[in-house]
């Protein structure tokens, strides 16, 4: 099991270098056009050009580019030359609102995916299988932010009814009430897609697991058909949906659920990256890109342990 | 879909073998594809929503017809301040703006509590009652919606599908390289595809448009300006690549373990061949499968991109950008984002319906599936 | 149950006019259609026929495994004077695995990969026995030992992918007696297996069968499986049984000719060597279009003009009990039959 960790931890940090050197070249090499420039931001002065161009070594080779932009990353200085405020900074101050909105929409998700999955593959074929699974597809055909801002819009800013405060976060340390109802409509409307997606993945998983020899071996044992359905097909099932739920957990996390946040005002770490795009303000997308990629690679490293831990047949021994 | 529900899954393996069993006179001429078509056929709720996908693809087709036969209009073409006539009344396409009560949406008398200020409040839907003109409404630029709804779908749609071919493509090839020989030539592919897993897929996106969409790409030959369609087209087929690549990977690996593929080695045909003529024709069913869906998802990563302003850029209209011009206007207006996010959500959902439909049909077990 | 029994053998199941019949969308699957056979304590019943032949689907529907909503059963079939068909789904259970144990095919994929070999028959043990853990858990090494699986005491703890195939239809034996069921059904039990261990499991099942006392159904598409364990064999063909007899009475004189072709597809040291393994032609007849009349005449080469009434399943021979379906008179078949079988005038027959 060590040695396991150990060269999954390594893999992990090869992975991390890659994706520095990813970004690398999805901001500074790939575009057309002047680096400095495109760093600089929308209003930027030609001596602030030039002055960006000499602090991020634009005018010397890649290698030393590369170098500064690790430094200036891991250094804690990538700064907003449109607004002149430190990425790092900013990223922590949204982080509070992104683990909230994450945390408390992965319960929502997980737990309604699970009911939605198991629900329409035991009745399979009959009509509440039918109907969960035209919802589900519904579920997954809507996008986010359009459910977002309609809902926000009916529900919350009074087009129908005002249930919900409209948008905003408040710290659960300041006021839990407060933080409660401004998350719940947020928690919904981002589980929603997940709930049809895990639904349909579980209810495809269940299917074939039925189907699976040592579940016709478990019913000639004489077990009863809740244990049947618990101990052996459930079992199984689950284990795909634990990968799935680990990464999409982390995408979110990373700042995946930019468009939630945006919609809501969350002032999280994805509606920064948002906020960025409008000006053309590259450093805070470098920073979030990475901050993003930084919890897939943990994530996916805790996912691959414990799916060693449900699945014997890839245990390490 | 609802073949699908409308079956119980029959959990008997030998029962399998019994309804396979059939005389090998009627099996005769019967192909995979044949049989899948057969049961495609009989799944109703997959066809009409393949329907409706072919009415939603024919509309946006037909966008220029209804803009200069219609609307009288064109999908950048401005009228602020022209007027229509609504059932006989002048009234102006965009009015003065002034406050607005949020929550009735009227204009309040005194600013205060609950109003918000609008600089300009454009006309709402007018449902042919003007002849054609504003059938959804304009937007704050006075420009038809509807005429936009119609371009901003061909939009969307020629992102979603041109990303998708392209994405296929692609990925089709690495895993065909990557399952056939192995070896080194997989490790890079696999890692590449790792490498992609790692980031976000809606911020490697936004990552890859906004940074192309200051100056656009200019390599290799290839130049592709700023605000072009190509822009979210190649950003989003690259981004999805190793979502479609990983799972035919794993596929052509089985594949290439099947005696049929060392039968075609050993009789000395090349690398080539095996791959283009013996494993291809074997994924081909999951690709369809996953063509349909990824249009579907990709459709949807368009508007997103788009909505936040990383993906086709205004003033060419699409429903993500639809979208976000009608949430600053949804107080007054709520058809501006009301309409685009329906339009997705029809289109998206009728390529997953039929998607589902497509893999039951293809998928073998489906076989056995026994209606009631 | 016949009185003055004590010389009498026990008759555990007795099956009669068996149907089971599945509605699909290409029309009726009749898997199986009229068995009839019994069973006694220290018997094995051989159940033979190629697959399609509706083998499996009996023994599946004796343990209650086809029950579904587009299966239909006709006839009864009776454990210790019980029809277990009108019994109820949660009834079924109390039976399987405590009357009625069942291994299957393929010992690769009949055992739950995520769970350790001791833990699936504690399982089994527990769902029928309130014992607690550790008595069942005991039992299980006990059972482990007894199938001849090496160091039960720590193979216990082992999970199935770390069992070689042989050791885990070894396992799956002791799940199946774990609860000292009277009947044993053995589906295709050495079909996925290595030859040499195939004798070893058949061995070891003979042996299991006297040491609980129990009988057994062994069902295979290889009569030689069943060559030296059974004492009575039915063979089937789409769906029907189309002989019946004691093992000698089967092997020394069939009746069917279908039963030949099954007969000539062994090699055999005891007789000259064919030229080559006599094989039937053709493919099993659709269940769902059966042909009318006797179902083997559309591949048989003694068809004639009275097959197409089906014959009845009657004894035709001096032996009793000896049963089969087929119209040819039984002088003329057997000349027929020796012919077919030793091979060398195959083609003229």
């Amino acid at each position: 099991m060590a040695t396991f960790l150990v060269r999954r931890s390594i893999g992990a940090i090869l992975v991390c270098i890659a994706v520095t050197f990813v970004v690398f070249l999805i901001f500074i090499v790939v575009p057309g056009g002047d680096p400095a420039q495109r760093i600089a931001g929308k209003n930027a002065t030609p001596q602030n050009i030039i002055n960006i161009r000499h602090s991020w070594g634009f005018d010397q080779p890649f290698y030393t580019q590369y170098w500064v932009m690790l430094k200036k990353m891991f250094g804690g200085n990538l700064v907003s030359y449109t607004s002149q405020q430190n990425v790092l900074t900013q990223i922590v101050q949204g982080m509070p609102a992104t683990f909230s909105l994450t945390i408390g929409a992965s319960i929502i998700w997980l737990f309604f995916g699970i009911l939605v999955g198991v629900l329409s593959a035991i009745t399979a074929g009959r009509l509440s299988d039918r109907v969960i699974t035209v919802l589900a597809l519904i579920g997954i055909s809507m996008p986010v932010f359009w459910l977002g801002i309609i809902t926000r819009y009916y529900l919350a800013e009074g087009g129908l009814v005002t249930w919900f405060p409209d948008g905003e976060y408040v710290g659960i340390t300041q006021s839990p009430v407060q933080w409660l109802s401004h998350m719940i409509l947020p928690w919904l409307v981002l589980a929603v897609l997940f709930i049809g997606f895990y639904g349909r993945v579980l209810r495809g998983n269940i299917l074939d697991t039925i189907n699976e020899d040592y579940v016709r071996t478990a019913k000639s044992k004489g077990l009863t058909p809740r244990r049947i359905l618990v101990k052996h097909v459930l079992r199984t099932s689950l284990i795909p949906i634990v990968t799935l739920f680990g990464l999409d957990f982390a995408a979110v996390l990373g700042g995946g659920a930019i468009l939630t946040e945006t919609v809501f005002d969350l002032h999280g770490v994805g509606q920064y990256a948002e906020l960025s795009i409008n000006n053309f303000d590259l450093p805070p997308i470098m920073g979030v890109t990475m901050y993003g990629a930084f919890f897939i690679v943990v994530f996916s490293m805790i996912v691959d342990l414990f799916y060693a831990y449900l699945d014997p047949r890839i245990r390490p021994t | 879909m609802a073949q699908q529900a409308g079956e119980t899954e029959f959990t008997l393996d030998t029962a399998a073998e019994l309804a396979s069993d059939e005389p090998a006179s009627t099996i005769r001429g019967r192909s995979p594809w044949y049989l899948a078509w057969h049961r495609l056929r009989r799944n109703y709720v997959a066809f009409a929503f393949l329907v409706l996908f072919v009415v939603v693809l024919a509309a946006c087709a037909l966008a220029p017809v209804y803009a200069s036969q219609v609307a009288h209009s064109g999908p950048n073409a401005n009228h602020v301040l022209e007027t229509v006539k609504v059932n006989g009344h002048e009234v102006s396409v965009v009015s003065a703006g002034g406050y607005i009560d949020k929550k009735t949406g009227k204009p309040c008398t005194v600013s205060g509590t609950g109003c918000e200020l609008f600089s300009a409040i454009p006309i709402g839907p007018t449902w042919f009652s003007a002849g054609g003109k504003f059938v959804l409404g304009a937007d704050a630029n006075g420009r038809d919606v509807a005429v936009r709804l119609l371009y901003g779908g061909r939009s969307s749609l020629v992102v979603g599908i041109g990303s998708t071919a392209i994405c296929v493509f692609f990925a089709v090839i690495l895993a065909l390289l990557s399952g056939y020989f192995g070896g080194w030539i997989d490790f890079v592919i696999t890692r590449f595809f790792d490498l992609f897993y790692a980031f976000p897929v809606v911020l490697l996106g936004i990552a890859l448009g906004s940074a192309l969409a200051i100056n656009g790409f200019h390599h290799f030959g290839i130049n592709i300006e700023s605000g072009s369609l190509w822009i979210p087209t190649l950003v989003i087929s690259y981004v999805l690549v190793p979502y479609v690549g990983r799972p035919l990977r794993g596929q052509v690996l089985s594949l290439r373990e099947k005696e049929f593929v060392e039968a075609a080695i050993s009789q000395g045909a090349s690398p080539m061949r095996v791959m283009f003529s013996e494993l291809l024709p074997n994924i081909t069913s999951s690709l369809l499968v996953f063509f349909t869906l990824i249009i579907a998802n990709n459709i949807v990563l368009e508007a997103a991109l788009s909505f936040l302003g990383a993906g086709v850029q205004p003033p060419t209209a699409s429903w993500g950008t639809l979208i976000a011009d009608g949430q600053n206007l949804i107080v007054t207006r709520p058809w501006l984002a009301l309409a685009p996010g329906i339009a997705i959500v029809l289109t998206v959902l009728s390529l997953n319906v039929f998607g589902d439909g497509l893999r039951d049909a293809l998928d073998p077990r489906a076989k056995i599936k026994i209606e009631h | 149950m016949e009185p003055g029994g004590a010389l009498m053998a026990e008759r555990l199941l007795e099956v009669e006019d068996l149907s089971v019949h599945f509605a699909t969308v290409d029309g009726t699957v009749k898997a199986v259609d009229g068995v009839s056979f019994e069973l006694e304590r220290g018997k094995v019943l051989g159940i033979v026929g190629e697959s399609g032949s509706g083998k499996s689907v009996t023994a599946m529907t004796l343990m209650g495994l086809t029950r579904d909503v587009n299966a239909h059963f006709g006839g009864e079939v009776r454990y210790k004077g019980r029809n277990l068909l009108e019994l109820s789904e949660s009834e079924m259970q109390g039976y399987r695995g405590n009357e009625i144990g069942m291994i299957f095919q393929d010992p690769m994929t009949s055992l739950n990969p995520v769970y350790r070999i001791g833990e699936q028959i504690v399982e089994a043990i527990q769902a029928h026995d309130k014992v607690d853990k550790r008595v069942a858990k005991r039992r299980a090494v006990e059972l482990l030992k007894q199938v001849g699986i090496p160091n039960p005491e720590s193979r216990v703890d082992d999970f199935p992918h770390q069992f070689s195939g042989g050791m885990r239809q070894r396992a799956m034996i002791a799940m199946a007696l774990s609860c000292n069921p009277d009947v044993l059904i053995a589906d295709e039990p050495t079909t996925a297996l290595d030859v040499t261990i195939q004798a070893q499991i058949i061995e070891l099942i003979g042996r299991l069968k006297d040491d609980f006392n129990s009988a057994v159904i062994m069902i295979t598409h290889d009569l030689g499986v069943v060559a030296e364990i059974a004492d009575e064999i039915i063979v089937m063909y789409a769906g029907r049984v189309v002989e019946q007899a004691e093992k000698r009475d089967l092997f020394y004189d069939p009746q069917m000719p279908y039963t030949w072709g099954l007969l000539g597809s062994i090699p055999r040291l005891d007789r000259p060597k064919p030229e080559r393994l006599h094989s039937i032609k053709g493919a099993p007849p659709s269940v769902i279009n059966a042909p009318a009349g006797c179902k083997f005449r559309p591949r048989c080469p003694h068809a004639f003009e009275k097959c197409v009434d089906e014959p009845a399943l009657e004894n035709r021979v001096e032996k009793p009990g000896h049963l089969d379906r087929c119209w040819l008179d039984v002088e003329v078949k057997r000349a027929l039959r020796d012919a077919t079988i030793s091979g060398d005038t195959q083609e003229a027959a």
